[in-house]
């Protein structure tokens, strides 16, 4: 057992509503949610508070919902640079125990703990940061403790607020086995729906598979599942210096033949937005807006932006957006050149799982659904697997890559 | 929950010694209303919570008059818990 690795998973429980609640002592007690825009009835609920959550009120709601839910909920605007604050006050603490800390999200961390029990066990070790955390900061973490990252998570979950749950290797088939598969972190709603196709609902279950059958569903990641069920994902803590949030995510190109018309622009905007797309889902952002970068045949510029009606990740409906953007705009005086599109206003994914009054949520649905699969394809058997119709044949953008304009330093700030 | 004790967040004016080791050490306090405290001593100093009031800060432990009581550090601001007399 020298080897054994010793994992924590830090989360910070309710952390918006908790911040909030830390901050006007006058919330405490109280059922509070955090509310995109509280002036607004169809503002979306960010996040609530211990007793919002019991009311009913979920994550996504439109706060006049939340409101029927629960008549007493109080909804305040969100303070992000509050939440950074105590995000980063929170990973001060970790670092006094190890530097190998690797942030998830603001709200949640692991903590490799391997090797260092002369200084404490890992229990130890959690409860002292449970204690520092709350004193320190007024604010509660639930901690799972583990010999890998999968379990450290799950532990995390077990109990909150305020509370630490082992996951030892003596104990983790009676504890792990009989949770639902979807519990297991990365296994989103497409995998936990084909895997309910196969008869595979609990975590037991999918850690009983033979490996090479889910290789044969799920491609590598059928073997990365497998080994999550069975408590041997070996996947380090990666040290990472605190990031603070990125502020916009944009791809350009310049294309190697001058765009004549609108259709060739709507092509390429289409195109770029498959990548920035792709890159909100990986850092888990949506957007709230768009902004265009066109540079004419005459290298002169023009910059537009707008505001979404609704915080999206689709590439369809960034390249729309940007799109339309380009036909109000631009005056078509000089051909164009290079395009850029960006998605700007990003906020946490999960903080925009989107209603709205104006939109046909059921269509929406489809479409993310689709785009689930989409990825999922892409990820499997690269990029080029599937495509649209509309993005076949010329779109005057050189493919290898050579010409793409990454966007420099305003993309990360 | 702390009915009997509702404090409020009020920020003051300190008068700081900035030590050769590094260390700040408040000497006097000033109200908004020019009421001015010395600080007798100063007992102890970590990052805590101000549960009464909100937020977080330095907190340093000091006693002034015979009374011991905290004084907050956050963000180049300093404040106290103060006793909510318009409650
Ligand atoms: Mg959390």
């Amino acid at each position: 057992m020298a080897n054994q690795r010793v994992i924590l998973h830090s989360d910070m429980n309710s952390f918006y509503a908790s911040v909030e609640m830390m901050l006007d002592p006058s919330l405490r007690g109280k059922p509070v949610a955090v509310c995109g825009s509280t002036e607004n009835r169809h503002g979306i609920i960010l996040a609530k508070s211990e007793l919002a959550k019991k009311a009913g009120v979920k994550t996504g709601m439109v706060n006049w919902e939340a409101r029927q839910c629960c008549r007493d909920l109080i909804l305040v605007p969100p303070q992000y640079d509050q939440y950074l604050k105590y995000s980063k006050l929170a990973h001060e603490i970790y670092y006094r125990y190890t530097d190998l800390v690797e942030p998830f999200g603001m709200d949640e961390c692991w903590l490799d703990w391997t090797g260092s029990s002369v200084f404490g066990s890992g229990m130890e070790i959690a409860e002292a940061i449970r204690k520092s955390v709350r004193e320190e900061l007024g604010l509660t973490v639930s901690i799972g403790v583990s010999f890998n990252k999968i379990f450290a998570k799950l532990g995390s979950d077990m109990k909150k607020p305020d509370a630490i749950t082992e996951i030892s290797k003596e104990a983790y088939q009676e504890m792990v086995w009989p949770l639902p598969a979807s519990d297991l972190i990365y296994v989103g709603r497409a995998t936990t729906r084909r895997l309910a196709g196969y008869g595979i609902r609990t975590v037991g279950q999918l850690a009983a598979l033979e490996p090479e059958l889910l290789r044969r569903w799920f491609g590598i990641n059928g073997i990365k599942l497998w080994q999550y069920a069975n408590g041997t994902d070996a996947s380090r803590v990666m040290h990472k210096d605190f990031v603070s949030p990125i502020k916009s995510i944009g791809h350009g190109i310049t294309c190697n033949a001058d765009l004549e018309n609108e259709t060739e622009v709507f092509k390429v905007m289409f195109e770029l937005s498959q990548d920035v797309g792709h890159r909100l889902r990986v850092h888990e952002l949506s957007a709230q807006g768009v902004q265009i970068f066109i540079r004419s045949k005459d290298l002169s510029y023009k910059q537009f932006q707008c505001r979404l009606p609704v915080r999206t990740q689709l590439p369809s409906e960034i390249s729309t957006a940007g799109y339309q953007l380009f036909q109000n705009k631009y005056r078509w005086d000089q051909p164009v050149r290079a395009v850029t599109i960006r998605a700007t206003e990003l906020q946490p994914q999960n903080a925009a799982d989107q209603l709205s009054l104006y939109v046909d949520n059921a269509r929406r649905d489809r479409r993310i659904r689709l785009q689930d699969t989409v990825e999922e394809v892409r990820q499997r058997f690269g990029k080029g697997a599937l495509t649209y119709g509309v993005l076949m044949g010329n779109l005057k953008m050189p493919d290898d890559g050579r010409d793409t304009v990454r966007m420099p330093s305003p993309m990360y700030q | 929950m702390e009915k009997h004790d509702l404090r409020r967040k009020v920020f003051v004016d300190v008068i700081v010694q900035h030590r050769k080791t590094g260390e700040k050490k408040p000497l006097y306090i000033i109200f908004e209303d020019g009421r001015q405290y010395e600080i007798d001593k100063l007992c102890a100093c970590r990052r805590a919570a101000a549960s009464k009031v909100g937020g977080t800060g330095i907190r340093y432990t000091i006693r002034v008059r015979g009374q011991e009581t905290f004084l907050f550090e956050d963000e180049d601001l300093w404040f106290v818990e103060a006793k909510n007399l318009h409650a």
